[in-house]
């Protein structure tokens, strides 16, 4: 480490200063691009070390290589003072070396014992399967891990937070040395992250090196003692968690700080572009009414399940409207499916992107065209060079980082698969344009980038819906707010002047209005 | 060193399936030499065109993800009316052949389309269901063309080359051309690709798949009417493990099973492939069982080179 604020980083509580695994000047580079540039990383024994950067910055790459999945092309791994090459990710794993993905990778059929030592099963007599040991071992480990579950519990009958914990306990067969959780609260709800956080401390106060990556601020100030950051490739710098703050985190990442701005957002409106009349879909949300105009940025607020989703779906022609009437541009419109969706000029750009957004094993330029293909073919002949042109457009209008076209988007960052998704919306120019959690596990920076952009398209005339869980972010761009609980409106508020408070007790239920007289109506 | 990556997505590098077509040509040129000549590789292009036709559908369907296992009881019910229909007049009946292959297919694309049961499935109920079709039909007679324009044709030449290779490369070609520069052919990649976001970004998936399952339809049934006019006649039996053949050449050719990926000149490696391995063993006299283990051999042998080659590939780039 060459930065000066690692040179004595203290406070860092449990096995003293002497790191359990070293990344020295790891290099790592793919045709085209130097992903990572002369890293050094340590964790020590009993911390947790969160490791922060934008996508794209190289923090899964350099987990990568400390897995043993990618090979560095310079640098070394030291584990306990011990200069280590690990050709597969087997050896990582038996040197102690954990990594705990976002994708979980258990077998639903069975038995939480069965999966912990999957492939190691304890066995008797030749090869029957010693069930005495192996629930007698996983008890032992789920103790150590204070998890509630028996280990004869079926895995598919898990919540997604037990089934994580699984996972953890699987690596824990092999003794540990160095944890590392990617992303690990991605999936779960407020409700259940303390479990976690109770799981890695305990992995800490047993003297376990944990590196922690994660995107949310609260969680790594909660977590961790130290916090390093990546930059495009490169090492930026080590703090202590306790002698520094969000925005000097942040500023690290990305070099700037971010606020509420709410000047930036656009002022002048023109007609009703979007008007739903008691949209109703039955057993899922009802009596849902409001208006968007040309121009405006509504936020939609609310917890997952309130039904924001399917409205917009509804919207989007994906399910039928049990009830209820969509105006678009002042006329009432019947959209049957996806298809007259896009004709209508209506856009979706959905909560899940790689599930529902783009075509992982295609290229860049043949996603973002993918919508309006029209466009860029005639009489059913597609046009290269239109093709090319409407990437390159995009693709330098949102500053998307991808070596070439060529490029599969699976390869890409998620902030970047994001403004593929967006771009391939943007050049079929819709009237409305919806996102759904439009940041969702994406970095600072780009979350950024993608509010100004979605400011940038209501000042150019689209109407805009804006989906979001985020209360920061819904307060950030909207002008103004529709919120909603379980399938109703509750409360329509205007996105300048409303209070966090008040916006909590709307989409929890404590606000309870019906539908025909939504409280605090803006002035138009 | 080639770069593994387009090499694979059949970008403007080589696909792999076509060093070993060359590797196999220049083998055999060797062991023989009669396999070099003219009349023998225009033969081998009559003798694959029959599944090659028919590839050239499956490569489409099963980019879409789909599969068809009826195609070679359409191809036999196709053969079956070709002749059985000649009374009524050629024209006549071969337009009433292909038009059965192409509606066969539009049911098999419906089915899959409106209720959700695996193409695999649906079109596995055809295939018997469709091979009793010509039971019925032809009471388990063969039939021999009484018209003989009909089977001259396939036998007929235009200058060297026979016509039935000459039109199963024009479709290679137009397939070819459809798949990599048409609206038609990008959407059948997305909805293969990822059928949630393919239906997100607003394309009708379902009538995309049936579609193609119309085109592969009507190859089958094309197939059947020419290799009927290669027999002049039919058999109820034609076309048996055909779907098997033809998916062979298809994965072979590069197009997962998946769905998503695939190309039309990798199909076409694939077929040609088959029909250079037959013709050349054949020539040098291994026996007709022999040469069918040795089939089963390579097809397993090419597919896990292929693995291999991913798994490597897709480790490229990860940010």
């Amino acid at each position: 480490m060459n930065n000066a604020a690692t040179a004595h980083a203290s406070g860092a509580p449990g096995r003293g200063e002497i790191p359990i695994l070293s990344l020295v000047n790891i290099t790592k580079k793919f045709p085209g691009v130097v992903a990572l540039n002369k890293v050094s990383f340590d964790v020590r024994a009993g911390e947790v070390h969160a490791l922060l950067g934008e996508n794209g910055a190289g923090k899964s790459t350099l987990m990568k290589v400390l897995a043993g999945k990618h090979k560095p092309n310079g640098g070394q791994i030291l584990l306990e003072g011990e200069e280590k090459v690990f050709e597969t990710p087997k050896q990582a794993k038996k040197s102690g070396i954990v990594l705990i993905h976002q994708e979980q990778s258990l077998v639903p059929e069975m038995s939480v014992a069965e999966n912990i030592f999957l492939g190691s099963l304890p066995k008797k007599w030749g090869n029957r399967v010693d069930w005495k040991t192996l629930h007698r071992d996983s008890t032992e480990i789920l103790d150590r891990l204070k998890c509630s579950f028996s280990s004869k519990d079926m895995v598919s009958d898990l919540s997604i937070a037990k089934k994580q914990m699984v996972e953890i306990a699987r690596a824990l067969v092999f003794t540990p040395k160095v944890v590392v959780f990617d992303e690990p609260t991605a999936s779960l709800t407020d409700h259940e992250k303390p479990v976690l956080y109770d799981i890695i401390n305990t992995l800490r106060e047993q003297g376990v090196g944990i590196v922690y990556i994660s995107h949310r601020m609260d969680e790594i100030f909660h977590l961790s003692q130290r916090i390093s950051v990546l930059r495009d490739g490169e090492y930026n710098g080590t703090v202590n968690t306790a002698d520094t703050s969000e925005d000097e985190v942040t500023k690290l990442m990305i070099g700037r700080s971010l606020e509420l701005d709410h000047a930036s957002k656009p002022k002048d409106f023109g007609e009703n572009m979007l008007e739903l009349r008691n949209l109703t879909v039955n057993g899922v949300f009802e009596d849902v009414s409001f208006t968007i105009r040309k121009g405006e940025i509504v936020g939609m607020y609310g917890l997952v399940g309130a039904g924001r989703s399917e409205v917009a779906e509804t919207i989007f022609g994906l399910r039928k409207p049990s009830g209820g009437e969509i105006l678009l541009d002042g006329k009432v419109e019947s959209i049957r499916s996806s298809h007259d969706a896009v004709v209508e000029g209506i856009a979706l750009v959905p909560e899940d992107r790689k599930d529902q957004g783009l075509i992982l094993g295609m290229n860049c330029r043949d996603n973002m065209t993918l919508a309006g293909l029209n466009t860029v073919s005639s009489k059913g002949f597609m046009k290269a060079a239109a093709e090319k042109r409407v990437y390159d457009k995009y693709q330098q209008a949102m500053k998307i980082k991808t070596p070439s076209w060529r490029q599969k988007v699976g390869n890409l960052s998620g902030g970047n698969q994001q403004k593929i998704v967006i771009g391939k919306w943007l050049h079929t120019h819709p009237k409305l344009l919806i996102l759904d959690e439009p940041t969702r596990g994406i970095d600072v920076g780009s979350k950024a980038e993608i509010h100004a952009l979605i400011k940038e398209l209501a000042r150019t005339g689209y109407a805009v819906l804006v989906i979001s869980s985020e209360m920061p972010e819904v307060l950030g761009v909207s002008n103004r707010i529709v919120a909603m609980y379980d399938g109703r409106v509750t409360a329509e508020f205007d996105g300048d002047a409303v209070s966090e408070d008040v916006l909590v007790q709307a989409i929890t239920g404590q606000v309870v209005a019906s539908a025909d007289a939504p409280v605090d109506r803006p002035v138009a | 060193m080639i770069d593994m990556k387009r090499f694979m997505s059949g970008g403007a590098a080589i696909q792999p399936i076509w060093v070993f077509v060359i590797a196999i040509t220049i083998f055999f040129s060797v062991m023989s030499d009669y396999f070099l000549s003219l009349g023998n590789l225009t033969n081998i292009l009559v003798q694959t065109s029959t599944i090659g036709l028919i590839a050239l559908g499956m490569t489409y369907v099963m980019i879409n993800g789909n599969i068809d296992l009826s195609v070679g009881a359409t191809l036999g019910l196709a053969a079956s009316l070709s002749v059985g229909l000649q009374d009524y007049g050629l024209t006549l009946a071969v337009l009433a052949a292909i038009a059965t292959g192409v509606a066969l297919g539009a049911l098999n694309g419906l089915l899959v389309w409106k209720t959700g049961v695996n193409a695999f499935i649906v079109t596995l109920g055809a295939m018997i269901g469709v091979r009793g079709l010509i039971f019925v039909y032809t009471e388990e007679q063969s039939f021999y063309a009484s018209n003989f324009a009909f089977s001259d044709f396939g036998a007929s030449t235009i200058g060297p080359i026979p016509v039935l290779a000459i039109i199963f490369l024009l479709c290679t070609l137009v397939m070819h051309l459809v798949l990599k520069k048409t609206g038609h052919g990008r959407n059948t990649f997305a909805v293969g690709g990822n059928p949630e976001a393919a239906l997100d970004a607003g394309i009708r998936i379902g009538r995309n798949m049936m579609i193609n399952f119309m085109i592969v339809g009507f190859f089958a049934a094309l197939a059947g009417v020419l290799l009927a006019t290669q027999m002049g006649a039919s058999t109820p039996n034609l076309g048996r493990d055909y779907e098997l053949w033809t998916i062979t050449a298809v994965v072979l050719g590069g197009t997962k099973l998946t769905g998503g990926y695939g190309s039309i000149t990798g199909t076409l490696g694939g077929v040609l492939a088959i029909g250079i391995l037959r013709n050349g063993m054949n020539m040098m006299q291994v026996p007709a069982f022999y040469v069918l283990v040795i089939l089963g051999v390579i097809l397993i042998s090419v597919l896990i080179i292929d693995q291999q080659i991913n798994v490597k590939s897709s480790k490229g780039v990860q940010a």
